[in-house]
């Protein structure tokens, strides 16, 4: 991403009624955003809106994942670039992948130690995998911005960090809901606290305690 | 002293609903012809039950043959139908396309043999199109209901510039693929009792034998026939393999057989004079086509449409009944396993029997009235939903300490299956009457039975108006089902 990202006048509606701002806020190059707040308070709307704005430039892990259950893994991660190739390409991957693909995709999945699943449908996973499989659709996308919601929810301690870790080297920008507060801390440059709707707290990651954060949560 | 308590009306929806239809149909009896005219029903009843159990498969060479051809007809058929279907259901978003669609599928099979026969002839094409246009129709609207109902997200979730192609065979079909694989080949199945009843109107089936050995009393030909069709449609899961299917499909087209050439004068003749009304055909005008076309309407058009109706609710309510009391045959809460065998064995025989050829047997033996169709119709689609319900009940856990016999049949049974067997009796709705159209081909006085007196008379343009207006009767009453499906919350899934 080149350009900061300004991002005005997010309003989010359920049945009519503002649920959701308006609020403003920029996103810079190279920074790496959490959205925290209660459950409820906004963050997956926002997320949604966000990408709504930037649209095909950011790779999306919606909470619900969005995985195609009848497609074994690979499939369902080599969906993120359908757009970079042909009609027939994509026809004749879907009946016997090209080994270049398989390499890549294989890649991925073993660095989410999730390699051996790779043949897997994904109906058939656990949860946590079906999380890892989503991310790994977003790690494999041609895109500079990553939106997220709440990416790690399903995964134990070591492997969230792990997920962090690669989203952060793979994502020099990213804005992603988290309601793990120390998690938000360690792998974030910055902190929006959302709550009932609005923006309650916008701070440097470094500047910040699990103190700073608790009250957004009472 | 007792006095009478003050009961009001029911306030569920669905049991006024259904005293509504019942008192409907208790008018209809009262005003329907239903009675048994042959002299001896039961003897030769019993003489036909003899045959079956004393079945003849040698005496005509012809029989595997017609075999032959009632699988090649039902596979060309269907596979036609579901391709065009498929390529339907992607523009079923369209509204003239669902228009169309609802009007090729609101023709019986049986109809638009009839009218290929006047210019194809017995040509194999006749017998193809024949299944293939309504199922065409058919496919269209529930693959597309099965296409709307895969999560969207997938799709959300792909890269804008993504090819249309490219996100449908990855986001879309994928998703429902064993949906619409499961559906086509339960029409598979339909596709074999169409094809063998096309047999009926003189193409090389499996119906053509069963009528031939029928109406000269050799009852064994018959049984033999009969016990064939059953063999054949209860080791569908036999024969019927994914690997194999490719091999059927390019296969069956050879096995049409020759039949008779097309003459293509006699469809260009029957498209621009035999389907013209006569008084505008011979040039008299609109003087000559008011009278023409109101005898069409009083003599015909309007006793047809009355006996459809009649006999439509009558069959439809006698259809509800048998569901009623067949479902608890299989069961699991009622019986033991010898007894759910037994009705397994003959709800299958009841649903793999197309209600035609029951209609066409008891027809036989009773004479005619309408008594045959409507034991018929209730017999075949009871078997069918009777099924569906009693699988269902075997899904319903009850409490350890719940009643039995009767009292869990009314308390605990029925008030659980209720919705879903009303949502599969209105949605067979629709089916039962294009069947009762279809029957007045077998001589009950039903929309079909004017039909082909118009064909027998070579009044092709009588015909074709006639047929129009049976599509509209369906139409009709396949609208005003969902709506009550609708207003009483039922959702089911397409049975045929």
């Amino acid at each position: 991403m080149d350009a900061p990202l300004e991002l005005t006048g997010l309003s989010g509606f359920y049945n009519g009624q503002r649920v959701l701002g308006p609020l403003s806020f920029t996103v810079n190059p190279g920074e790496r955003i959490a959205l925290v707040g209660s459950s409820g308070a906004g963050k997956s709307t926002l997320i949604r809106l966000i990408h709504d704005r930037v649209n095909d430039t950011a790779a999306l892990v919606p909470q619900e994942l969005g995985l195609v259950n009848a497609l074994p893994v690979f499939h369902n991660v080599y969906m993120a670039r359908l757009d970079q190739h042909s009609a027939l390409y994509n026809l004749a991957t879907l009946i016997r992948p090209f080994r270049k693909d398989r390499a890549e995709v294989t890649g991925i999945l073993e660095r989410l130690s999730m390699g051996e699943k790779l043949w897997k449908p994904s109906a058939s996973l656990s949860g946590g995998q079906r999380q890892r499989v989503a991310i790994a659709r977003a790690l494999y996308r041609e895109a500079d911005l990553l939106l997220a919601d709440e990416p790690v929810s399903a995964l134990d301690g070591p492997m969230a960090n792990l997920v962090m870790t690669l989203l952060q080297e793979r994502f020099s920008t990213f804005v992603v809901a988290l309601h793990d507060v120390e998690l938000a801390l360690d792998h974030t440059t910055r902190i929006i606290g959302i709550r009932n709707g609005k923006i309650a707290l916008d701070a440097p990651s470094r500047d910040l305690t699990p103190a700073d954060i608790r009250p957004l949560y009472d | 002293m007792l006095r009478w308590p003050n009961v009001p009306m029911s306030h569920s929806r669905t049991a006024r609903t259904s005293l509504m239809f019942v008192a409907v149909a208790l008018a209809c009896l009262a005003v329907s012809d239903i009675a048994i005219t042959t002299s001896n029903p039961w003897k030769d009843l019993l003489q036909f039950f003899l045959g079956v159990v004393t079945p003849d498969f040698f005496s005509s060479e012809g029989l595997a043959t017609a075999l032959l051809r009632t699988v090649a007809f039902a596979f060309v058929g269907v596979t036609i139908g579901a391709l065009s279907g498929f390529l339907l259901a992607l523009v079923y978003r369209i509204r003239i396309v669902r228009t169309f669609c609802a009007f090729i599928r609101a023709i019986h099979e049986l109809f638009w043999a009839l009218i290929f026969l006047q210019f194809f002839g017995f040509h194999p094409l006749t017998g193809v199109l024949a299944i293939a246009i309504p199922y065409a129709g058919i496919f269209a609207k529930v693959y597309s209901e099965i296409l709307d109902q895969v999560d969207p997200e997938p799709r959300n979730l792909l890269p804008v510039r993504t090819g249309v192609f490219s996100a449908f065979i990855y986001a879309r079909i994928p998703d429902c693929w064993e949906q619409i694989r499961t559906y086509t080949s339960y029409r598979l199945e339909c596709g074999l009792r169409s094809s063998a009843i096309l047999g009926f109107v003189g193409l090389p089936t499996l119906g053509f034998y069963l009528e031939s050995s029928f109406s000269q009393g050799f009852y064994s030909e018959a049984g033999a026939v009969l016990i064939l069709f059953y063999v054949l449609i209860a080791t569908i899961p036999l024969w019927v393999r994914p690997k194999l299917l490719p091999l059927y499909v390019i296969a069956s087209p050879f096995f049409l057989g020759d039949g008779m050439p097309i003459i293509w004068g006699n469809v260009k003749r029957f498209f621009t004079e035999d389907i013209v009304p006569a008084p505008l055909r011979t040039g008299y005008g609109s003087e000559e086509f008011w009278p023409w076309i109101t005898d069409l309407v009083v003599n015909q058009a309007l006793p047809g449409i009355w006996n459809t109706l009649v006999l439509t609710q009558i069959a439809l309510v006698a259809t509800g009944l048998v569901t009623l009391l067949a479902f608890p045959l299989i069961s699991r809460h009622f019986g033991n396993r010898v007894s759910r065998t037994g009705g397994h064995v003959l709800l299958v025989i009841a649903r793999s029997t197309p209600e035609y050829i029951l209609a066409y047997i008891l027809l036989q033996l009773w004479g005619p009235s309408m008594l045959p169709a409507v034991v018929a119709l209730a017999l075949h689609n009871g078997g069918i939903i009777g099924h569906l319900i009693g699988r269902q009940t075997n899904g319903i856990r009850l409490r350890p300490d719940a009643p039995k016999g009767v009292l869990r049949y009314g308390y605990e049974l029925i008030p659980r299956v209720y919705p879903s067997f009303l949502a599969f009796l209105f949605y067979r709705w629709e089916i039962i009457m294009r069947e009762t159209a279809i029957l007045g081909i077998l001589g009950i006085y039903t929309l079909g039975f004017y039909v082909d007196s118009a064909i027998q008379n070579i009044q092709f343009d009588k015909a074709i108006i006639l047929i129009l207006i049976t599509a509209m009767l369906n139409i009709g009453i396949d609208s005003l089902s969902r709506r009550i499906r609708s207003r009483l919350a039922l959702q089911t899934m397409p049975t045929c």
